[in-house]
């Protein structure tokens, strides 16, 4: 219990921290102003969510070999909190994009994927409250996670290579990210990236304990139930 | 080879059991056809607009369908209780898959040839010019629907909700084939070189994933 404690004032501290550094210590980008700052956020927390939804992909593949209920607990808690950073960052970016580019949304690749990627999951989790046994569902999910995230790579480059019709608006963040910014600002950018990654294992572990209750609950309900 | 010739009876079963009736067949013909119509009343396209769009809409028209078509899939046979045997039957329950998403490939085709001189009327596209390149495109992108597809249908089978589930499932899944498909067809009319190559290729690369995908995991689908 107090380890748990500490993990999540830990993360916490952390991404208060990467709040200040955003706000306070991040010098103010030349052409966008104050509003770039909530790249610090929005970049980060795709990133976590991304790294969210490997794990749920291991998990899954875990599951299908192992057949261990703990890795439907894992794949599960997963992508609930890959969903919740994915939803931020479909939030956020908007809230960018509307001042920089003088538009809320556009079809671009990085949108358009990422949009896909948060229905697919969201499918994935729609698909869990439809199947009533737990074997059957974990089973199931399980192999709808794993087509998913197959899936990503392929809308990404499908989406990049033939509907991308404007041009390519300057997103940051992405591979070679720290190449054109200003160190003060990938150190803070890291530093927010390691503090959202900190909360999303946080809230993992805590969806983890969560649905570890519920199983043994579930199970406790139906020995009572046959006697 | 065990698993080519459990395959072939296989196939013969589902497309016995679909000539004998041929109800799939006619009501996919007829939704696409609908669909097509409505699409056309919906945003009235003049001549130049429906060739830009009318390929995307048809192949909106052919995921709709297929999404509806591949409900029966293994729902037919959950319901006759022969899921069981089939899988007592043969030695690799692939092959059951395979000829299922061959079968549902075959009538995807067979909609999509029927449907083919509505939508040039319809549409004043000239599908002729180009037709070979047209038949491999919509046969590599009809084969990713199935594969895909046959796949969800067993997994949408055995869960509540099942007519809403599948093309929820299916639909965001088959993002890649839409849009490579309806660009590459656009191009096709618009005699643009370029696209079509690449195109093609990934439309194979997205089948070679999703078949290796569901041969690896396909038995842990039809397990109970």
């Amino acid at each position: 219990m107090t380890k748990r404690i500490i993990f999540g004032g830990v993360a916490i501290l952390l991404v208060i921290a990467a709040a200040y550094a955003a706000f306070f210590i991040a010098p103010e980008e030349r052409t966008m102003g104050l509003i770039q700052r909530i790249f610090y956020f929005h970049a980060a927390t795709a990133w976590a969510g991304e790294m969210t939804f490997f794990v749920c992909f291991v998990a899954n593949l875990l599951y299908v070999w192992k057949r261990q209920p703990k890795y439907d607990w894992l794949s599960v808690s997963s992508a609930e909190v890959g969903l919740a950073c994915i939803t931020v960052v479909l939030i956020t970016g908007p809230i960018w994009a509307h001042p920089v580019w003088g538009i809320w949304w556009t079809w671009d690749a990085r949108l358009t994927s990422t949009f896909v990627l948060w229905l697919l999951y969201v499918s994935y989790l729609l698909l869990r409250t439809l199947v009533e046994e737990p074997d059957r569902r974990a089973m199931l999910s399980a192999l709808f996670g794993i087509f998913a995230f197959l899936d990503v790579p392929l809308v990404f480059f499908s989406i990049r290579w033939w509907r991308t019709q404007h041009p390519q608006p300057v997103i940051m963040g992405g591979s070679g990210s720290g190449s054109g910014l200003d160190p003060t600002m990938s150190k803070v950018f890291f530093f927010s990236v390691l503090a959202m990654h900190m909360l999303a294992a946080f809230l993992i572990v805590e969806r983890y304990i969560l649905e570890k209750m519920k199983s043994e609950l579930d199970f406790l309900a139906r020995e009572v139930e046959t006697q | 080879m065990s698993l080519f010739s459990n395959t072939a009876v296989l196939l013969s079963k589902e497309l016995r059991t679909e000539f004998r009736s041929r109800e799939l067949l006619t009501t996919t013909v007829v939704f696409i056809l609908v669909v097509l119509i409505l699409f056309s009343f919906a945003i009235s396209p003049t001549t130049e607009e429906s060739r830009e769009f009318g390929p995307g809409l048809l192949w909106l028209a052919i995921l709709f369908a297929a999404s509806l078509m591949l409900q029966p899939c293994f729902l037919r046979e959950q319901n006759n209780d022969t899921l069981s045997s089939l899988r007592l039957a043969v030695s690799d329950p692939f092959s059951i898959f395979l000829a299922k998403l061959i079968a549902n490939t075959l009538f995807l085709l067979l909609t999509e040839l029927i449907m083919l001189p509505f939508f040039a009327i319809f549409y004043n596209v000239p599908v002729l010019p180009e037709f070979h390149w047209l038949l491999l495109v919509l046969s590599l992108g009809s084969l990713g629907i199935s594969i895909a597809g046959t796949a969800l249908s067993a997994i949408s089978a055995q869960a509540r909700m099942r007519e809403l589930l599948l093309p929820l499932l299916l639909l965001p899944l088959l993002t890649p084939v839409l849009v490579v498909s309806a660009t590459v067809t656009v191009s096709l009319f618009e005699r643009v070189p370029i696209v079509k190559g690449k195109g093609i290729a990934f439309l194979g690369v997205f089948d070679v994933v999703f078949l290796t995908a569901l041969w690896l995991f396909g038995e842990y689908l039809l397990e109970e």
